[in-house]
């Protein structure tokens, strides 16, 4: 099948594919990889990996990457959710091995780094999520959307910031670039579906009176 | 009898009590140079103490060199320089993590309070290019209060890097 949807589709999949695969790629050939003991790269690859899991996470949700729609998409979102919960947990395991006192100091919020910080915020956040993910089939959905949506904001901005602020193996362009496409496609994904929606529920419920 | 102008009289006043204010000044700055109000105490920095490795050994340079981590040492207050005091660095290098026992060395100040010591090249760890420098107390026995330093360097592709240390006495 040629067409325009079909131009549109491997644009699409070509756009996510480069965002990921040069950020990676300039991680796994970066010389400092020289001088760091292979757990502390495990370390570092599992942080690059978990940012672009990030990428896939709205774009899932949303349902705009050609071929995963709305409910495979969604099947989709829920494992990678799982993967970056992984990522996460072999992070920081990882980089607790190579320097204990550091991680110990990022965890307790008295690092002299600024962007740990961030990154434990980011790190709980992931955790929380994936606490709260179970509980979609209890609780009522608009409510658990709204936890869940603000969990995300919370993570893509303190991530990206953690990822911005670090001197490491991906390259300062290509990381910045893969950091705003995130940012965009959560931006994206929240206008877009959800929020608009659940705020002219609210608004229907509270008996359709204009808000001044 | 005439009188002396009110505002003369506070501008004498006012002088006597200047030219008193400042011989006292001087006279105890003479007795005391150490209370003198000049150079603080460097405080310990954040993170400064991790992977410290006591008692690493004085060595003329830590690994294959290349780098140089220099700095001075002085007293609080006047700033006076601190001879033979011993300065321990460590750092992640091109030769090795900061946990390994071969990325850590000690030195000793000369008789301007300066060191400097030869490392292998510093690479970023941790997100950041950084070096790790301690007065230990428990280490030297000049009796000043121990001080852990942990600065950063500008560029990843610095070939040095310096740090000062104002000691007090402990």
């Amino acid at each position: 099948m040629t067409g325009p949807r079909s131009v549109r589709s491997v644009l699409i999949w070509a756009v996510v594919a480069t965002a990921i695969a040069v950020p990676s790629m300039v991680a796994a050939t970066s010389p400092l990889l020289a001088w760091r003991d292979p757990i502390y790269i495990i370390g570092c690859f599992a942080g690059v990996s978990a940012l672009a899991l990030l990428l896939l996470q709205p774009l899932l949700v949303g349902g705009y990457l050609p071929g995963l729609r709305v409910r495979r998409g969604r099947n989709v979102h829920a494992w990678v959710g799982g993967a970056l919960v992984a990522a996460v947990a072999v992070h920081v395991a990882a980089l607790w091995l190579t320097s204990p006192p550091d991680v110990i100091d990022a965890l307790l919020f008295r690092s002299p780094t600024p962007f740990s910080v961030w990154g434990v915020i980011a790190m709980w956040a992931v955790f929380a999520t994936a606490l709260l993910a179970p509980l979609r089939r209890w609780q009522r959905l608009r409510a658990w959307r709204l936890y869940h949506m603000a969990l995300a904001v919370v993570i893509v901005v303190a991530t990206v910031v953690h990822a911005i602020l670090i001197e490491g193996t991906m390259g300062v362009v290509s990381k910045a670039a893969l950091c705003a496409l995130v940012l965009a496609a959560t931006a994206k994904v929240i206008l877009d579906v959800r929020l608009p929606a659940n705020i002219r529920r609210v608004a229907s419920r509270n008996g359709n009176r204009p808000s001044v | 009898m005439p009188q002396v102008p009110q505002a003369r009289r506070s501008l004498i006043t006012a002088c006597a009590v200047a030219v008193g204010a400042a011989l006292t000044t001087r006279a105890f700055g003479l007795l005391a140079p150490l209370q003198a109000q000049g150079l603080a105490p460097t405080p310990t920095m954040r993170g400064g103490a991790n992977n410290y490795l006591p008692g690493a050994h004085i060595v003329p340079r830590i690994g294959g060199g290349g780098f140089w981590l220099t700095g001075t040492v002085r007293r609080v207050g006047d700033g006076a320089p601190l001879q033979r005091i011993r300065i321990q660095m460590w750092a992640h290098t091109t030769e090795g993590h900061e946990r390994d026992p071969h990325s850590h060395g000690a030195t000793l100040t000369d008789e301007n309070g300066v060191f400097r010591m030869e490392m292998p090249q510093i690479v970023p760890a941790f997100g950041q290019a950084h070096a790790h420098l301690a007065y230990d107390a428990e280490q030297d026995g000049n009796g000043f209060e121990t001080v852990f330093l942990r600065p950063l360097m500008r560029s990843a592709r610095d070939k040095s890097l310096s740090a000062d240390f104002v000691l007090q006495k402990a």
